[in-house]
């Protein structure tokens, strides 16, 4: 899933100045499992903007809804006609979903989250990064632990040997990913895969090609 | 408003299976605790969601009480431990929006400590007259808010 964090209070106050019907609108997927921006953060985030509007006559005006989810015009309609009433969105979806409302809008939508990362929850309340989402998945090499993701330094051919016992020497407070593809490759019987050699990853499927496009032909009208 | 005379408003979150009893017990006992106290029985302190506090805070509560089982003596386990991340998390809320962390505290009780959770309500309206009323009580509540809880 996509992990997203709060922006805080003063920080929202800077994004909204000037503004006065103000439409806070949650999404019920990604963002409300990494406790971020569902149904409750929404109305803890509005009743917090509307404290502050109080306290520094600001003269807010914060309308709170919540649709299921922000990256799909069937569940955007839902918000049109709190939109509509409103004269800015700030959006506690995910940049998607900031983007997607803000492209069938015609008003300022603003995002009330920083997107993080697609990761898993770790253990509670802890979410860690999985993928990058490079385009071009090689997850298979490496026992399912990828290196692109957990290796700080993107590794592909082996442990870089700064590692100190299993922790990683950039993040120490993190796991050094290749001891742990080492690891479940050995516990797999699939060590033989870290013999060939792999070439340089090729960037282009990735953001640093340019924003991506995917059309399925098969499923077009 | 002189703070002399000012009388904070005082919510208290009692759990049933701890300070509930406990400001019963203190009842049985003729124990006093001051009328500006707003007690609301909750089934676990871990019912109690940030929102709440916030509700209240913004329908002008001056102060809020958690009161939860001892550590390690909740009914549901963990319930009191949920509450008192969520009352630090509410702590944080009220500092970036301009009010004091002060006004909402969590405290923990067995059920027999009636005379420790009087003591506790009457130390939080001390610190609540201390600090003074909430700004928000002097500033007209917008008639166009909806409230859901």
């Amino acid at each position: 899933m996509i992990v997203a964090q709060r922006k805080s209070i003063p920080e929202l106050i800077d994004i909204l100045e000037g503004k006065k019907k103000i439409l806070v609108l949650g999404c019920g997927t990604c963002v409300t499992v990494c406790l971020a921006g569902g149904e409750r953060e929404v109305s803890i985030n509005a009743s917090a903007l509307r404290i502050a509007s109080r306290l520094k006559n600001l003269s807010f005006e914060v309308e709170e809804l919540t649709i299921e989810r922000q990256c799909d015009n069937i569940f955007i309609e839902k918000a049109a006609e709190a939109i509509t009433r409103n004269d800015v969105v700030l959006s506690f979806g995910c940049g998607a979903g900031v983007q997607a409302i803000a492209e069938r809008y015609n008003k300022p939508v603003y995002a009330g989250l920083d997107t993080e990362f697609i990761g898993i929850l770790e253990e509670r309340a802890t979410w860690t990064e999985k993928c990058v989402a490079c385009g071009k998945c090689v997850l298979h090499e490496y026992g399912g632990i990828c290196p692109i993701t957990r290796c700080a330094k993107h590794m592909l051919n082996g442990p870089c040997g700064g590692s100190r016992e299993d922790r990683c020497e950039v993040r120490a407070n993190r796991p050094c990913a290749w001891q742990l593809i080492y690891q479940r490759l050995k516990s797999i019987g699939e060590l033989d895969r870290l013999k060939s050699v792999k070439a340089p990853k090729n960037w282009n499927t990735s953001i640093h090609g340019g924003s991506r496009v995917i059309i399925r032909e098969d499923h077009r009208i | 408003m002189s703070n002399e005379s000012f009388e904070p408003l005082l919510i208290a979150f009692c759990c049933q299976y701890c300070s509930y009893s406990a400001a019963d017990l203190a009842g049985s006992m003729r124990l006093q605790y001051p009328t500006n106290v707003r007690i609301v029985r909750t089934p676990c302190t871990g019912r109690l969601e940030v929102e709440f506090f916030m509700k209240a805070f913004e329908k002008g509560a001056d102060g809020i009480l958690v009161a939860g089982c001892l550590e390690g003596g909740c009914h549901f386990t963990e319930g009191n431990l949920l509450a008192k991340g969520r009352v630090g998390y509410t702590q944080k809320f009220l500092s970036e929006c301009g009010l004091e962390a002060e006004r909402i505290r969590m405290i923990n009780i067995s059920a027999a400590q009636a005379r420790p959770l009087v003591d506790h309500i009457n130390e939080m309206l001390a610190t609540l007259k201390n600090i003074g009323p909430s700004p928000l009580k002097r500033i007209n509540q917008p008639k166009n808010v909806e409230m859901k809880v």
